[in-house]
């Protein structure tokens, strides 16, 4: 019997966009089913009771949630075209720095992303911090995962694509070719990538959408 | 396998450690436990996890693995003999994997709240939110076990072992609110669970008495009190 695989997600999401990749690199066929999250549809609210998010992978009517639990359960499913490392300690280290990717990194770089202008200098020294530690990972190689795309690049995959946004909406440059030669090199590898290029959203609407984002944040911030 | 190839950093509040320490002990790892003053962090503590600077550690050999969860999965993976940790179905690993996140990031925070609950009414509306989530976890233990003692069958698994150890915890804030947190009225599987759990070998000795996280809490706000004095 055919296997049955549907992902929910949004047209924008980054969590969502690491499944899609994971299931191309895999070469697994899957209907997609892309939701509104203003207006969530019953299907979604089933299979993820708890969170209401997505990505949510349903494989033969079983939903499975959180992105990097998918990204799991996909490599472990699929065994060909391992995401992730094989060797225990390897992994633990992907594992770790896609927890870090998903807490610190992308919590510094929100911060930085919805500062005023006045305060953008303090917080791009952690942003800045942080991002030294992930360049620090790249040294040597081409992708987080070696000579190709793995569990972590997938993982930092949203990073790629939102850093040329916040420095377009916000007209200032954060992962500079000097300062971050190994970071700068995988964002351009990754963007690239055949798997991956055909998969982003569309540019000018995330740039609207994250416009706008970030204009409600300061609006709410501003003392009244 | 010696003592001195496996070392872990830790701190004996804590259950994040509390997880490793029962998760070697699940795989009869013999390993030195070096204790980490949290307040003055030894040089070891910050060259083995210079990003976060936490506990726990673990260091095999020379390769130091932190953080508690990605700590279980090396364990499981590389005495990847009996017993295992983690399902062997890749969806169960899933649903432990969604389950471990989901206690870690809601409902444990949600605890905290409830512990530091100040007043009547904003204990009554944290007591009630943390009732909901048990409520959950009861379903997903009753999913999980089928009809066996724990989350993970016959024997403490991955989803055990990450509950598990807050247990310390949830009985020290049932002393400091007088609430009855599990209640068998309420989760009385997750009540039968959690005295299977506490009494199994492994954990023997791991998790300390409720009172004696009470003593460290109250230990924790005086310094903090004291700190903030000073610094004014």
């Amino acid at each position: 019997m055919a296997e049955e695989v549907k992902l929910f997600r949004t047209w924008s999401s980054g969590y969502a966009l690491r499944i899609v990749w994971a299931l191309k690199l895999k070469g697994i066929e899957y209907e997609t089913i892309f939701e509104d999250l203003t207006n969530k549809s019953p299907s979604l609210l089933q299979y993820n009771p708890i969170h209401g998010k997505v990505p949510v992978l349903v494989h033969d009517g079983k939903p499975v949630c959180e992105s990097l639990v998918i990204l799991e359960y996909v490599d472990e499913t699929w065994k060909h075209n391992p995401l992730l490392p094989q060797d225990p300690c390897e992994k633990s280290m992907a594992r770790f720095w896609a927890n870090f990717g998903d807490d610190k990194l992308m919590k510094s770089i929100s911060q930085l992303f919805i500062a005023r202008e006045k305060d953008q200098d303090v917080a791009a020294v952690e942003a800045l911090e942080n991002l030294k530690l992930v360049e620090e990972q790249l040294k040597g190689k081409k992708f987080f995962h070696g000579e190709t795309i793995g569990y972590l690049d997938l993982a930092f995959g949203w990073f790629a694509d939102f850093v040329s946004i916040l420095e377009e909406i916000m007209s200032l440059k954060l992962v500079d070719g000097e300062r971050f030669p190994h970071l700068s090199s995988w964002i351009q590898h990754f963007i690239d990538a055949p798997v991956i290029r055909d998969c982003w959203p569309p540019r000018d609407k995330m740039i609207i959408k994250f416009q706008v984002m970030r204009e409600k944040y300061l609006a709410a911030a501003t003392p009244k | 396998m010696a003592a001195s190839d496996v070392k872990l950093l830790g701190a004996r509040p804590s259950p994040f450690v509390n997880r490793v320490q029962v998760a070697l002990n699940l795989k009869s790892i013999d390993y030195e436990f070096i204790p980490q003053n949290l307040a003055e962090k030894s040089e070891l503590l910050l060259k083995s996890n210079p990003v976060h600077k936490k506990v726990p550690v673990l260091i095999h050999g020379d390769q130091p693995i932190s953080e508690s969860l990605v700590i279980v999965h090396y364990v499981d993976e590389v005495w990847s003999g009996p017993p295992s940790l983690l399902p062997a179905d890749p969806y169960d690993r899933a649903t432990a994997r969604f389950w471990a996140a989901y206690i870690d990031e809601k409902w444990s925070p949600l605890v905290r709240n409830l512990i530091n609950a100040t007043d009547e009414q904003s204990k009554a509306a944290a007591a009630e939110k943390v009732f909901e989530g048990l409520k959950l976890l009861e379903d997903a233990f009753v999913n999980s076990s089928k009809g066996k003692g724990f989350f993970g069958g016959e024997k403490l698994g991955f989803l055990d072992v990450v509950l598990g150890c807050y247990l310390g915890w949830v009985r020290a804030g049932e002393i400091i609110t007088g609430l009855k947190i599990l209640d068998e009225t309420k989760t009385a599987a997750l009540v039968g669970w959690a005295e299977r759990f506490t009494s199994n070998k492994a954990v023997d000795g791991v998790i300390p008495e409720p009172e004696e996280l009470v003593s460290f809490m109250k230990m924790q706000a005086r310094a903090a009190a004291a700190a903030d004095a000073s610094s004014k």
